[in-house]
């Protein structure tokens, strides 16, 4: 203790790093990249076919919220160490759930919405207790999951109403005030000055002249940015946060340190059914109803953005912004091709390119932290 | 060295696991500020011994006192409230977080702004900083991953942390067994510092050699019993390799092999 300046002195053999290697080795990394990317091929290609003014951002933004909705409850979850395939039929199911309650049962659609939660939060909750009480791999349990509940989404619909789509839940949502938290649009002064002013495009003729053609902000994306945020704040910024990447960096080394692994998990598995229900609200609101295939697929699509964003399949390191972004570059990427004039069934390749990539590099990032060889 | 009262006794402890006798009757003494070594080859029940000593396990027969009263823990949590804190070889810090978050997991320091409460990461980075700088470790920045650290580092690191927390005994589950010999030595001066600072170390090794580099006294076990308790001094690395072994085998073995072991 008496020669503090010789300790400090430092191992020789730790190579220097430069700061900005240094500010590369971050989860957003390939996110970030991703981002610049695709927004510069596509200024190229398709910066003058309506891409990027009002209409063709909202169409876009919608897209990439949506995928931002689930992946951030896919993300934190990823983080704590598990997955959830049961997302897109969560998002099918609690649908048709609202839609049944409200059209079929004629309940307010209020009433539909909070129950219908309560029923997404619980299968979440009974999800992460399977998972933590078993041991087994969350990846199996959550897939029987994945069929239970898309076989409800069909079975329930067939045998009330004889079809798989149920429809007039706009009619019923009408003046309901939780049904505008998920279908409404906010700002909508705002974007009335702004058509005023000549910044973004108003109807030029018929019963709206004069009002903007993008009338505000949905609900929707709202609900993205604030899911983001909240994800983000809570990750990095909170006591839990530090036991989610705890939990999935290692329970064993968590638990003896204290944390309560097992409560976190089915916290992440009960968050990433709210935000699939989230997901689910916003869509039978927007369409005014539901149907029994919607959400197929969702959970991979929101594992690959997360996995976009740098987070590790392993669980314990990833980022809500980066998951966010990858959820970004999805949106622009699927609704771009349709812009650029590109043959759309090349998302799908296209995606699985991107993962690919985004694998490599997240391992290579992952050695550079850990500093494995 | 020699506190009045010790900090925890235990008295022949007996844990059976079915029809196995783990422990046959083990009394150890643990006081303030040694550095308490306990050896013993692979099945000698050392591993028992500090689950019982750490709460996981509950003795069959026998009495642990706790700073003079009856101890009695429902589980580790309780444990470690009470200043009882264990060291895993392995199972103790987490590669892909950074220093400061490993250090302060389980006890993040809050910070209140309006009606959230946030992980106070300017604190947390300040101490962790200030705790390695402690124990001699140079950190890059207290937002290193544990994983560049070396093995040796991070059991300083556990080590650290578990006093900064208020460990009085700080049971340390073969530490230096799987380090190189710089990082071997780092971890002993690290046991040195804490023992200095009034902690009671419980050092579990099968390394001789490390144990009698920093140990103050000495209990071997060997098959869930233990051949008593010698001080530094009163007993020689040869001693201590036979009683571990139980004697004559490794005697003619070690025979053959030219005293090396």
């Amino acid at each position: 203790m008496t020669d503090v300046q010789t300790q400090v002195a430092g191992d020789e053999r730790i190579k220097h790093r430069s700061r900005f290697r240094e500010a590369l080795i971050r989860p957003e990394l390939g996110g970030i990249i991703g981002t610049i990317l695709v927004f510069a091929m596509f200024l190229i290609f398709a910066g003058d076919s309506g891409m990027f003014n009002s209409q063709g951002v909202l169409n876009w933004g919608q897209i990439s919220a949506q995928f931002m909705i689930i992946a951030v409850g896919a993300c934190l979850l990823m983080i704590a160490g598990e997955f959830d395939l049961s997302v897109g039929s969560m998002i099918g199911f609690a649908g048709m759930l609202i839609a049944i309650f409200s059209v079929t049962l004629g309940w307010p659609v209020w009433m539909a919405i909070i129950v219908t939660f309560v029923i997404a939060l619980a299968i979440g909750a009974l999800n992460g207790y399977i998972v933590v009480r078993t041991g087994l791999p969350s990846f199996i349990v959550t897939l029987a999951f994945l069929f239970i509940l898309r076989g409800f989404a069909i079975y329930l619909p067939q045998t009330i109403e004889r079809k798989t789509i149920i429809g007039g839940v706009s009619d019923a949502a009408q003046g309901d005030w939780l049904a505008a938290v998920f279908g409404g649009k906010i700002l909508t002064g705002l974007f009335q000055w702004l058509g005023d002013n000549g910044w973004i495009a108003v109807f030029e003729r018929g019963t709206r002249k004069g009002q903007p053609v993008v009338d505000g902000l949905p609900m929707l994306v709202v609900w993205a940015i604030v899911l983001v945020i909240v994800g983000h704040v809570i990750l990095t910024k909170t006591r839990f946060g530090n036991w989610i990447f705890a939990a999935g960096g290692d329970a064993e080394a968590a638990r003896n340190s204290g944390v309560p692994v097992n409560r976190v998990k089915i916290l992440m598995f009960m968050f990433t059914a709210f935000c699939a229900t989230v997901f689910a609200a916003c869509q039978v609101m927007e369409f005014g109803g539901a149907g029994s295939d919607r959400g197929l697929l969702k959970e991979f699509e929101a594992i690959i953005a997360v996995v976009i964003g740098g987070a590790l399949l392993t669980g314990g390191y990833g980022s809500v912004i980066g998951a966010a972004l990858g959820a970004l570059i999805f949106g622009v990427v699927q609704q771009g091709l349709f812009f650029a004039g590109v043959e759309s069934s090349l998302f799908r390749v296209f995606l699985g390119l991107i993962l690919l990539f985004a694998v490599i590099l997240n391992t290579y990032i992952r050695r550079i932290i850990t500093g494995e060889r | 060295m020699t506190s009045s009262q010790p900090l925890i006794r235990m008295q022949n402890i007996e844990k059976h696991f079915g029809s196995v006798i783990a422990l046959a009757g083990v009394s150890v003494d643990i006081y303030p500020g040694e550095c308490h070594c306990l050896l013993g080859d692979n099945g000698a029940g050392k591993s028992t011994f500090i689950k019982t000593m750490s709460g996981v396990h509950k003795p069959t027969k026998g009495d642990i006192l706790f700073e003079g009263q009856p101890m009695y823990f429902a589980d580790p949590r309780d444990a470690i409230a009470a200043g009882i804190a264990t060291v895993h070889q392995h199972l103790a810090m987490i590669p892909l977080m950074s220093v400061s978050r490993n250090f302060f997991m389980g006890n993040e320091p809050l910070r209140k702004i309006g009606p959230f409460r946030f992980f106070d990461h300017d604190y947390a980075n300040r101490v962790t900083m200030e705790e390695m700088r402690k124990m001699g470790i140079n950190l890059r920045g207290p937002e290193q991953a544990v994983g560049t650290l070396s093995g040796g580092e991070r059991q300083t690191v556990a080590i650290a942390r578990a006093v900064h927390f208020g460990a009085k005994v700080l049971i340390l589950d073969e530490p230096t067994s799987a380090l190189g010999v710089r990082q071997t030595a780092n971890v002993l001066a690290t046991i040195d510092k804490v023992r200095k600072q009034g902690v009671a170390v419980v050092f579990i090794t099968h390394n001789v050699r490390h144990a009698l580099a920093v140990g103050d006294r000495f209990t071997v076990l060997n098959r869930g019993q233990t051949l008593g308790t010698a001080k530094r001094g009163e007993i020689s690395a040869e001693e201590l390799q036979d009683m571990m072994a139980g004697g004559q085998e490794l005697a003619t073995l070690e025979g053959s092999l030219g005293g090396t072991v």
